[in-house]
C-alpha cells in the first residue's frame, strides 16, 4: 500500500491540510515542529511530550533476541533485506561496544566489553542535524519528539546522511520491492532514490500499540515520555547509570543505554 | 550575438561535435542511472556523498574566481584585464552550470527537484546555496552579455550594469562561503568541522580558477587572433601565486591543529588522505600526487623567472590545477565520511558509469564555454583585435 499525497492529505484532515498550507508558507521562519501524520489519529493513540527509549543491554544475551527485535522491525515496515553493506537498508541493528561509543573504549578494556554487542537505532535527537539540514521538510520533527520522514517529498539529497553522526540514516541506492521477503500490505513500500529510518513506529503509537522492538524485546527495550517524571524511562533513567551516544555533539539522543544490572522494570 | 558560435572552421566543428559525442554518452549512462538508482555509482550508505558533490564543490571554486579579475578591473581601474574580465565572467557561467548538473546528477529523486522551492527551508544550507548559485548565473549573464554587446557596438557599458558588477564581488565570495557552510556545519565530521573551511574554499577556488583562466586564455591566443595581453597573464599568475600559497598554508594550519592536539578523531581523516588509516590507502597515491604537483607548481611561480617564462609557466599551472582539483575533487568530500559514524573505514571509488555522467557534465561545460568564447572572441575580432574600447573607462590602448 504506497499512499499519494491526495490520499495522504485526505486522511489526515482538513485541520492537518491547512497545517501544512501554513506550513509551507511559513514555517522556514517559525520554529515550531511541523505536524503531520500518515495515519487517522485514534483516541487510544498513545500520547508524549517527546518519546525515548531506554534499551538494557543485559537482557540482550544471544544472537536471537538481537534478530528477534530487528526482524519485528523491518518485517513489519517492509524494510528490503539487501545482502551487501555499502548499500543494505535498516532501522535497527547490532554493532559493537566499542563502534557504537567510539571514543569511550579503552586499550585495558575487556575484549568482551569492545565486543559487545549494542541495539543501535536512530535517536531520534532533540536537537537533530538531520532536521536542520534538509532542504524541503522531508525530515522534520514532531512535537512528540519524533524525527520523522515523509518519504514522498524527500528529493535524495543525501545531506541528512552526511549531517547523522551516528549513521541511523539508509538511502534506497535502488529499488526496493525485490529485496522485500513478504511485504507487509498495511506499512508503505519505498521507492529508488529516498532516505530512510526508525520512525519510532509513530504508526502504531497512533493505534495505541506499543513500538514493534518494544514488543519483541522481551522487556530489554522499554519506551516512554522522556518529559514525564513518573514514566518508565524515567524511572528506569533515574535508577540506572545510563549512556548515551555522542553527547559531545549535543544532538540529545533520546535513546538511552543501561550496560550492566540484571534488574529492570 | 549567439549567431557567431555558427561559424567556424574545421578544427572548431571537430571540437564541437567531440564535446557532443562526450555529451551523449554521458547521458546515455544518466539514463542509466535515472532507471537503476544511484546504485550504478561506488557510493554507499558510509560515503554517501561521491565525484558528483565533489565535482560541485570545486567547480563552485571556479565560478567564484571571476572575481579575481572584477575586483582589479572595475574596483581599481586596472585597465589591463580589460580583454580577460569577459573570459573570467563566462568562465564563471559555465562552471556554475555544471555545478547545478553536478547538483541535479546527483539526486536520488531528480523529478522533485521543485521541492525545494516548494517548501522553501531556510535553516537548510542547501536552500541558500540554490539561491546564490542561480543569483551568480543570473549576474554573470546579465553582466558578461551587456558589457559585450557593448564592446561590439564600441561603446562604453550601460551604467545600469555597474550596481550589478558591484554585487557580482561580495555574491562570488558569498557562493563559495555557502559551499564551504555545506560541510563546514556539521557535528561529527572532522574533516570538514572547521571554522577555516570556507577561507580555505577561496583560496583553493583562487589559485585553481585563474590558473585554469590562464591556460584558456593561452588556448585562445592561439586558436584566434585575440590576445589577452602578456601583462594580464602575468598579473594573473601572481594571483594564482599566492592563492596557491596561502591554501598550502591553510591546509598546515589544519595539519598543525589536528597533530598537536592529537585528537584522534581531528586526526584520523588526514591520515586517510596522507598516509592510510587501518590499512585503507585507495587515496594515498592520489594525495601525494597533489602534494608535489603543488610544491612544484609553488616554486615554479614563485620564482620569477620561471614565472615569466611563457613556455613554463603553462606547466606550473596545470600542476597547481591538478593539485586543487585532486584536494577538492577527490579528497575533501570522500575524507569527510572516513572514518563513517562508527570509526570504520569504508572506501570509495567512482565507477565507470559515474565517471563517463561526470565527464558529460564536464562537456556541456566545455560546449557552453566553447560557445561563449566563440562569440565573445568573435565580437572582439570585429572591432579589430588591439583596439577595443575599454569599458566606461573609456580609453582605448
Ligand atoms: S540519530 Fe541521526 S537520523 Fe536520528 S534524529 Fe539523530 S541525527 Fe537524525
Ligand atoms: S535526502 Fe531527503 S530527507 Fe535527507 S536531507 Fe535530502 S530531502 Fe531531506
Amino acid at each position: 500500500m504506497s499512499m499519494d499525497r491526495r490520499q495522504f492529505l485526505k486522511i489526515t484532515g482538513v485541520s492537518t491540510i491547512l497545517g501544512i498550507g501554513a506550513v509551507a508558507g511559513v514555517n522556514g521562519l517559525s520554529r515550531s515542529p511541523v505536524e503531520a501524520s500518515q495515519v487517522e489519529p485514534s483516541p487510544d493513540a498513545l500520547k508524549a511530550k517527546r518519546w525515548g527509549f531506554v534499551i538494557d543491554m543485559s537482557k540482550f544475551r544471544t544472537d536471537d533476541d538481537f534478530t528477534r527485535v530487528r526482524h519485528a522491525c523491518h518485517s513489519i515496515h517492509n524494510v528490503p533485506d539487501i545482502d551487501n553493506p555499502k548499500v543494505e537498508i535498516k532501522w535497527i541493528w547490532k554493532d559493537t561496544y566499542e563502534h557504537t561509543f567510539p571514543g569511550q573504549e579503552s586499550k585495558y578494556m575487556a575484549e568482551e566489553m569492545k565486543d559487545k554487542p549494542f541495539m543501535v537505532l536512530c535517536n531520534h535527537c532533540d536537537n537533530p542535524p538531520c532536521v536542520r539540514v534538509c532542504p524541503t521538510k522531508a525530515t522534520f520533527k514532531r512535537s512528540d519528539g519524533i524525527v520523522m520522514m515523509d518519504m514522498h517529498r524527500c528529493i535524495g539529497c543525501r545531506f541528512c546522511m552526511a549531517a547523522c553522526p551516528f549513521g541511523a540514516r539508509s538511502f534506497n541506492f535502488g529499488d526496493p520491492r525485490p529485496f522485500i521477503k513478504e511485504p507487509n500490505p498495511e506499512f508503505p513500500t519505498r521507492t529508488k532514490g529516498v532516505v530512510e529510518k526508525c520512525t519510532f513506529c509513530y504508526e502504531r503509537l497512533a493505534k495505541g500499540l506499543n513500538p514493534a522492538c518494544v514488543d519483541a524485546s522481551q522487556g530489554g527495550i522499554v519506551f516512554g515520555d522522556l518529559e514525564d517524571p513518573k514514566s518508565e524511562v524515567r524511572r528506569l533513567i533515574s535508577k540506572h547509570y545510563t549512556i548515551r551516544r555522542k553527547l559531545e555533539l549535543g544532538t540529545e539522543p533520546s535513546v538511552y543505554y543501561i550496560i550492566g544490572g540484571n534488574e529492570n522494570a | 550575438m549567439l549567431e557567431k558560435a555558427l561559424s567556424g572552421g574545421k578544427g572548431y566543428w571537430a571540437w564541437i561535435f567531440l564535446l557532443l559525442a562526450i555529451i551523449g554518452t554521458g547521458f546515455a549512462c544518466y539514463l542509466m542511472q535515472f532507471n537503476y538508482g544511484l546504485g550504478i555509482t561506488g557510493m554507499s550508505r558510509d560515503v554517501s556523498w561521491g565525484f558528483y558533490i565533489a565535482q560541485f564543490t570545486f567547480l563552485v571554486g571556479v565560478a567564484a574566481s571571476a572575481v579575481m579579475m572584477v575586483i582589479p578591473y572595475y574596483l581599481h581601474d586596472y585597465k589591463t584585464f580589460g580583454r580577460v574580465v569577459i573570459l573570467g565572467e563566462f568562465l564563471a557561467i559555465a562552471s556554475v552550470i555544471m555545478c547545478m548538473l553536478f547538483i541535479f546528477c546527483d539526486m536520488g529523486q531528480p523529478t522533485r527537484v521543485m521541492n525545494v522551492i516548494l517548501h522553501p527551508t531556510p535553516n537548510s544550507v542547501m536552500f541558500w546555496d540554490m539561491l546564490v548559485l542561480s543569483g551568480y548565473l543570473a549576474l554573470n549573464l546579465v553582466i558578461g552579455w551587456t558589457t559585450l554587446g557593448a564592446d561590439r557596438k564600441e561603446l562604453p557599458p550601460p551604467s545600469w550594469v555597474k550596481p550589478f558588477i558591484y554585487l557580482s564581488v561580495p555574491w562570488a565570495v558569498s557562493i563559495h562561503t555557502v559551499t564551504a557552510f555545506l560541510y563546514a556545519g556539521l557535528p561529527g565530521r572532522h574533516l570538514w568541522l572547521t571554522a577555516i573551511m570556507a577561507a580555505r574554499f577561496l583560496s583553493s577556488a583562487f589559485a585553481a580558477g585563474p590558473a585554469l583562466l590562464i591556460l584558456l586564455a593561452m588556448i585562445v591566443r592561439k586558436v584566434s587572433k585575440f590576445d589577452p595581453g602578456k601583462e594580464a597573464i602575468q598579473s594573473l599568475a601572481k594571483i594564482v601565486t599566492y592563492a596557491m600559497c596561502v591554501n598550502v598554508f591553510f591546509l598546515l594550519l589544519e595539519v598543525f591543529t589536528a597533530f598537536y592536539s592529537k585528537i584522534p578523531g581531528e586526526m584520523a581523516p588526514i591520515k586517510y588522505l596522507f598516509v592510510g588509516l587501518e590499512g585503507h590507502t585507495r587515496l594515498v597515491p592520489f594525495m601525494r600526487t597533489a602534494s608535489v604537483l603543488a610544491i612544484g607548481g609553488i616554486a615554479l611561480l614563485v620564482y620569477p623567472n620561471t614565472r615569466k617564462n611563457e613556455s613554463i609557466l603553462p606547466f606550473s599551472l596545470i600542476a597547481v590545477f591538478i593539485a586543487c582539483w585532486i584536494d577538492k575533487g577527490m579528497g575533501l568530500v570522500v575524507g569527510g565520511f572516513v572514518p563513517n559514524p562508527f570509526e570504520r573505514v569504508v572506501e570509495y571509488s567512482p565507477t565507470v558509469p559515474e565517471l563517463l555522467i561526470t565527464l558529460g557534465v564536464y562537456g556541456i561545460g566545455a560546449l557552453a564555454l566553447t560557445i561563449l568564447y566563440k562569440v565573445a572572441v568573435s565580437v572582439r575580432e570585429e572591432t579589430e583585435a588591439g583596439d577595443i574600447q575599454e569599458g566606461w573607462h573609456g580609453s582605448g590602448h
